[in-house]
């Protein structure tokens, strides 16, 4: 099971980055398809907002996968005294 | 020594928690249900720069503030105490609902309104950041060991409970004004009514206690100096924040939202359902299966909380799609046959002028009855230009009631995805609060969860519809989007969770 933990750490930290450029390329294709100004604003705004909220994510994912790459959650604490 | 608290102070406190918590939850729901009402009033028909704030209002604050409100509020509640921390949250919360419900409309006061409302709003997302967090740490930190999922699951009823009596309220209020009376102010009804929950709520919790183990810890001079500090620099306690998002709270969330909202959304915008039906039929399901989360949460203190979590983003995963396809399936009246209309009401013809222009939209409307009890309107709009004649627009299916038979098995749909919901949200307060020690729990737990349900959750509706917008997609190809997350929540769940309970929660 540690071996799985630490190998699927790999495709975490993979995931992060391959998730912020899906995203990317959607805001982008997104905000092209707009037809007024109005519109354009709105939904700047909108994938502005997502993509905000959505890097500390990503990043937050990729250190998951470091973690478990580097197998600290190989054993995890019995009790929050441990922490 | 929470162990030999006598059982009608627990009650006391469950009741006191869980009064101010629904009570939040009530308030935050309102805004959103009532969102396009208050867009008319609140917001200038021309967009321009108001278009803005209404996103920012509607869209935004939902989502990025709750994460925020928890680390102010969580920070909050470890330096202070929990008391005086979800007591300022309630009255931050229900202060700016009951000042919504004052606002007064665009036409009065312009740009002020939408401005008001806004950092209302705010303050709202902000309230209910810190509000859950304090609640589940404070129930958890009075209830003995062994019904600690039985003691917090209370909590957990809350946020269904909150959704249901905004739900309840606007359906009464709207049935006894009527449809214009109450879009034109009854609407402002059920915001003030907030203000007498929140003071009788405020009452009841003044009465409280501080928690018992925070009381220790400050008797003892160990309660922590840099709450946000302890919780994110410290890597033993980070990299547990990371385990409660990606394995439960996220996987959590987006079932949550998917249950109780996106269904809502589906039934009224892609079914067309009638607008009182669709809500009936929500209302009917969350009363049927809001018990499930008690039982789930006193389940999870036998046989732990990993696995019913985990169920519950399993059963999603596997039974989303033929469920919604059943909704589309149940709801779709083109192949009617003559033989099965009971009757058509043709209503009078509308014809509006097009601004700027000679030509005008011709609007035909039809009542038609079924048979089988099953109502709708058929809606074609026309465009009538003076140089090219009658351009015909496309019919329209709308405002669709369903035939009982069908009603009740929708209601049983309903229950099924919120029964998911009490599976995965019953267990999920005493889990956290149980991977989190005393001094900077309120931080700690606080962060993932609004992370999983106001991000990834709240997203749920946003996100569908944009995959559904893709090219070659379908009514349900937004549905990959909570399956997707829910499935990753449960491998990383399963594959990193422990199912072991920490009995001892004080330290």
């Amino acid at each position: 099971m540690n071996t799985l933990k630490k190998f699927l750490g790999l495709v975490w930290m993979v995931l992060g980055p391959l998730t912020m450029t899906f995203l990317f390329i959607q805001a982008i294709d997104k905000v092209g398809l707009t037809h007024s100004d109005i519109e354009r604003t709105n939904t700047i705004l909108q994938w502005a907002i997502i993509l905000f909220i959505f890097l500390p994510i990503s990043l937050g994912l990729m250190i998951f996968g470091f973690y478990a790459w580097k197998g600290e959650y190989d054993r995890l604490p019995e009790s929050s005294e441990e922490l | 020594m929470s162990d030999t608290l006598p059982k009608n102070n627990i009650f006391k406190v469950i009741g006191a928690s869980s009064l101010g918590t629904l009570i939040e939850w009530y308030d935050f729901y309102i805004f959103g249900s009532l969102a396009v009402i208050i867009g008319h009033q609140l917001f200038p028909e021309d967009a321009g720069a108001s278009a803005l704030i209404n996103t920012l209002a509607i869209f935004a604050a939902g989502f990025i503030v709750r994460p925020f409100g928890a680390l102010v509020f969580g920070r909050l509640g470890d330096l202070i105490g929990r008391k005086y921390t979800f007591l300022l949250t309630l009255v931050l919360m229900g202060g700016s609902t009951f000042f919504i419900g004052l606002i007064p409309s665009y036409k009065s006061i312009g740009y002020a309104a939408p401005i008001l409302v806004l950092i209302l709003r705010l303050v709202q997302g902000l309230a209910l950041g810190g509000e859950y967090g304090g609640a589940a740490t404070y129930v958890a930190e009075h209830a003995p060991k062994d019904k600690r999922g039985f003691f917090t699951s209370w909590i957990q009823t809350t946020a269904t409970l909150g959704l249901f009596l905004s739900l309840g309220i606007i359906v009464i209020t709207k049935n006894i004004l009527g449809a214009e009376t109450f879009g034109d102010w009854g609407w402002r009804i059920p915001f003030l009514l907030s203000i007498v929950l929140v003071v009788v709520s405020i009452y009841i919790r003044m009465k409280m206690h501080e928690s018992p183990m925070f009381s220790k810890l400050k008797a003892e001079g160990n309660i922590s100096k840099n709450p946000l500090k302890e919780s994110f620099n410290n890597k033993a306690n980070f990299k547990m924040v990371l385990l409660a998002l990606f394995g439960a709270t996220m996987g959590q969330g987006v079932i949550w939202y998917t249950g109780q909202f996106y269904a809502q959304s589906f039934l009224e915008n892609t079914c067309k359902l009638d607008f009182n039906d669709s809500r009936y039929i929500l209302l009917w399901g969350i009363a049927f299966a809001t018990p499930f989360f008690v039982v789930f949460g006193a389940w999870s203190d036998k046989v732990g909380r990993k696995w019913i979590m985990l169920s519950g983003m399993l059963l999603g995963i596997l039974f989303y799609r033929p469920i919604y396809q059943m909704f589309l399936d149940d709801t779709d009246y083109t192949k009617i046959e003559q033989t099965d209309i009971l009757s058509a009401s043709p209503a009078p013809v509308t014809s509006v002028l097009i601004a700027n222009s000679t030509d005008s939209l011709r609007t035909v409307s039809t009542k038609i009855m079924l048979k089988n009890g099953a109502s709708f309107n058929k809606v074609q709009t026309d465009t009538v230009s003076a140089t090219k004649g009658i351009l015909l627009g496309k019919e329209v299916i709308k405002d669709k009631v369903l035939p009982t038979p069908i009603f009740w098995k929708f209601v049983g749909l309903i229950f099924f995805q919120i029964l998911l919901v009490t599976m995965v949200y019953g267990p999920i307060a005493a889990f956290l609060v149980e991977l989190f020690p005393t001094k900077i729990r309120y931080t700690s737990m606080s962060l993932p969860y609004h992370i999983g349900n106001g991000v990834f959750g709240g997203l749920v509706p946003f996100i569908a519809t944009l995959i559904a917008s893709f090219s070659g997609s379908t009514p349900l190809s937004g549905l990959w989007y909570p399956i997707g997350i829910a499935a990753l929540s449960l491998v990383i769940g399963t594959i990193y969770l422990s199912n072991k309970r920490d009995e001892n929660i004080n330290d």
